[in-house]
């Protein structure tokens, strides 16, 4: 059912001698919601650069519908983009930005002619747009008067109202504050749901990846880690990375004894993975979520409450285990300096097999500042548009 | 806190600003002298502006200074707001030496500018009336060989040294602008050329009058560079004026350079408010 829309095959990026995407190969689908995700860096913007037209491979090629488009200029190709910060025309209102595309003479079916939309096309289907991102009656406004997410409302609806195949956002509500987003991440998701094309969307926000998108690909270092279903990602991480990325994970060293059973702390456990070789050293993964607190007598293992946050919904509590702290999530209150025993079902556990993040990440120790980068994702715009910025061809 | 200034510092103001304008007032006053005298006055007259407008040479001055200045600034203003588009795409690591490049004759002594382009044309004039007599002789053309200073290469004299003053008022307005517009457009479906004109000219537009209207000004004003470039047979104003005083100076002179003087400031004028202007409407966007 699912036709393949875009591909990038074998896309290779380097700008002086830093690669910035290493040979990715990645298709998308028709009606997809999908996500770009990794760290500011980590290629997801110059991905969308590459569908976009604004920068071409250093090598490899990128097929629209089953095209060649290497070489298509940004204003040929049938996506439309939605910038960072918006890049609204400062010097037109809201009607003539959204009608912007709609004015440009357009060369006809037959190819020869160039032909402009007749006024009162141009009219009704701005003002439809401009009713399907709630902003009806806002056509006279100057960009300069409109609040960011009205901004924001505005690039969306002069990408879509012409219509393209496929909606290329960057990180389009990096700007905005956190209520704000939430609303935006449903219209979003309702707009192209309404609309059925394909959308391609760029964050570093894991949280909106998972609400938001079909499929999530979350990248590093210029490499894809992993492709799946939200679902796939969090409860199947591939490696440490997109174990750390997605989510709050406690990543414990491990060695696989056998199908289905996982020994960490010198200590067998069950769990439900299986296919790796006898005794294979392995990185296993613990969602704070999934351990459950009992008394210490009746633990599978046994620590000691080093601190804890209150968090509304649950406590974060961090838990020392010989020496190894825990990020575990709990309903019942454990002050610190008290010993607990935890138990954890098979299906808590997942084993991922060694990787170069290896032994990088998953450990609570210093648990604080982590704390921070993770809520925070090291997100700096202007780094990113530094690093990119100064390669534009 | 504020203290009221002092009358010594009040007094010291007044004779910076004596010493400034005392001898520009002088002139001024004289031209309009209804005596030839240059130090009597002898009742108000406009007889020396009069004159000036029935003296033909004055005259043709004028015509030149408007035309060099008005092709000058135009012809300038487009080259410098392409070339400060090119020095706005390179990477820092080339825009930085360029832009010092590019600033270097806006710091140059005039003599030296002017001498060394008068030197550069008589060379250029030497290869090209080796180049034409050998068409002329081989393919018959009818080329001129002999070339001389004159219009023309005052004119690309003037566009040369007025590009770097374009190039440094349209450079801020570019950077202020979103990276993303021209992306944008793009986008939206138009060639880069679309884009320029539809959204970059819009956003640009306050820097590259201010190029056309600083340009137009050094233009007007220049003598040393045009007097190095001219050639004998064509003077603009400034020119013209330096010629005057050489002979029986007439008071002529004091109002001509009174008209220049005027033209001058009130170009400079515009300049300044447009500027403090534009300042403003900066602020009010960056406060919203």
């Amino acid at each position: 059912m699912a036709k393949e829309l875009i591909r990038l095959s074998d896309c290779f990026v380097q700008f002086d001698d830093d690669i910035i995407l290493d040979h990715l190969n990645l298709y998308i689908n028709d009606h997809e919601f999908l996500t770009l995700l990794g760290p500011s860096g980590c290629g997801k913007t110059t991905t969308l650069r590459l569908i976009g037209g604004f920068l071409k491979p250093t090598s490899g090629d990128i097929f629209f519908d089953g095209v060649r488009i290497n070489d298509v200029p940004p204003h040929k190709r049938a996506v439309n983009t939605v910038f960072q910060k918006y890049a609204l025309f400062p010097h037109l209102n809201v009607f003539e930005n959204i009608a912007f595309g709609l004015r440009i003479p357009r060369t006809d079916s037959s190819g020869k002619k160039k032909v402009r939309l007749p006024e009162e096309e141009i009219r009704g289907r701005v003002l439809e747009m401009l009713e399907i991102v709630n902003l009806k009656g806002f056509e006279k406004r100057s960009i300069s008067s409109l609040s960011g997410g009205q901004q924001q409302r505005v690039s969306i609806a002069r990408a879509l109202v012409n219509e393209p195949k496929v909606l290329l956002l960057d990180e389009p509500l990096g700007a905005l504050d956190l209520r704000l987003r939430k609303d935006m991440q449903n219209e979003l998701k309702r707009i192209q749901q309404q609309m059925g094309i394909t959308f391609i969307y760029v964050t570093h926000d894991q949280e909106e990846a998972l609400a938001m998108s079909d499929t999530v690909v979350v990248m590093d270092g210029g490499k894809i880690q992993q492709i799946g279903t939200p679902e796939d990602i969090y409860n199947e991480p591939k490696n440490a990375f997109v174990a750390d990325f997605i989510g709050e994970s406690n990543i414990i060293d491990g060695i696989m004894r056998a199908d289905q059973v996982v020994e960490i702390f010198n200590r067998r456990f069950q769990c439900l993975d299986k296919g790796f070789q006898k005794d294979e050293a392995v990185d296993v993964v613990i969602r704070p979520e999934d351990v459950d607190i009992v008394p210490e007598d009746q633990g599978q293992l046994r620590g000691t409450v080093t601190s804890v946050t209150f968090k509304g919904m649950q406590y974060d509590i961090i838990v020392d285990f010989y020496g190894f702290k825990w990020l575990i999530q709990t309903t019942d209150f454990c002050p610190v300096g008290s010993h607990i025993g935890i138990k954890i079902d098979p299906d808590g556990f997942h084993v991922m097999k060694k990787s170069q993040y290896s032994g990088l990440f998953g450990d609570y120790s210093s648990y604080s500042e982590e704390y921070e980068e993770i809520s925070d994702v090291d997100y700096d715009p202007e780094a990113e548009e530094d690093q990119e910025g100064g390669h534009e061809e | 806190m504020r203290t009221k200034p002092s009358i010594w510092n009040r007094l010291f103001i007044g004779l910076v600003f004596l010493f400034l304008y005392a001898p520009i007032f002088v002139l001024i006053v004289f031209s309009f002298n209804a005596s030839n005298s240059r130090s009597i006055w002898a009742g108000f007259s406009l007889h020396w502006y009069v004159e000036l407008f029935q003296d033909q040479q004055i005259l043709d001055a004028l015509y030149t200074t408007l035309a060099v200045s008005l092709l000058a600034a135009l012809i300038a203003t487009v080259a410098g707001t392409f070339s400060a588009i090119g020095f706005y795409n390179m990477r820092r690591r080339w825009r930085t030496p360029l832009m010092t490049i590019n600033n270097i004759p806006m710091v140059n002594a005039d003599i030296v500018t002017g001498v060394s382009l008068c030197l550069f044309f008589v060379a250029a004039f030497g290869l090209w009336e080796q180049a034409a007599s050998w068409l002329n002789d081989t393919l018959g053309t009818a080329l001129p060989e002999r070339l001389y200073l004159g219009f023309g290469t005052m004119l690309i004299a003037h566009i040369m040294f007025n590009i770097p003053y374009v190039i440094l008022s349209v450079m801020p307005k570019l950077r202020q602008m979103d990276k993303n517009l021209v992306d944008a457009a793009q986008d939206l479906g138009c060639t880069w050329m679309q884009a320029f004109w539809k959204v970059v000219v819009p956003e640009i537009k306050p820097g590259i009058v201010n190029g056309l209207l600083i340009a137009f000004t050094m233009s007007v004003d220049d003598f040393v560079i045009s007097y190095f470039t001219a050639g004998s047979s064509t003077a603009n104003l400034a020119m013209r004026i330096y010629a005057m005083t050489k002979k029986r100076i007439s008071p002529e002179v004091n109002a001509v350079s009174t008209l220049l003087f005027v033209a001058v400031l009130t170009l400079l004028i515009i300049i300044n408010v447009r500027e403090a202007r534009q300042e403003k409407a900066e602020a009010r966007r960056a406060s919203l």
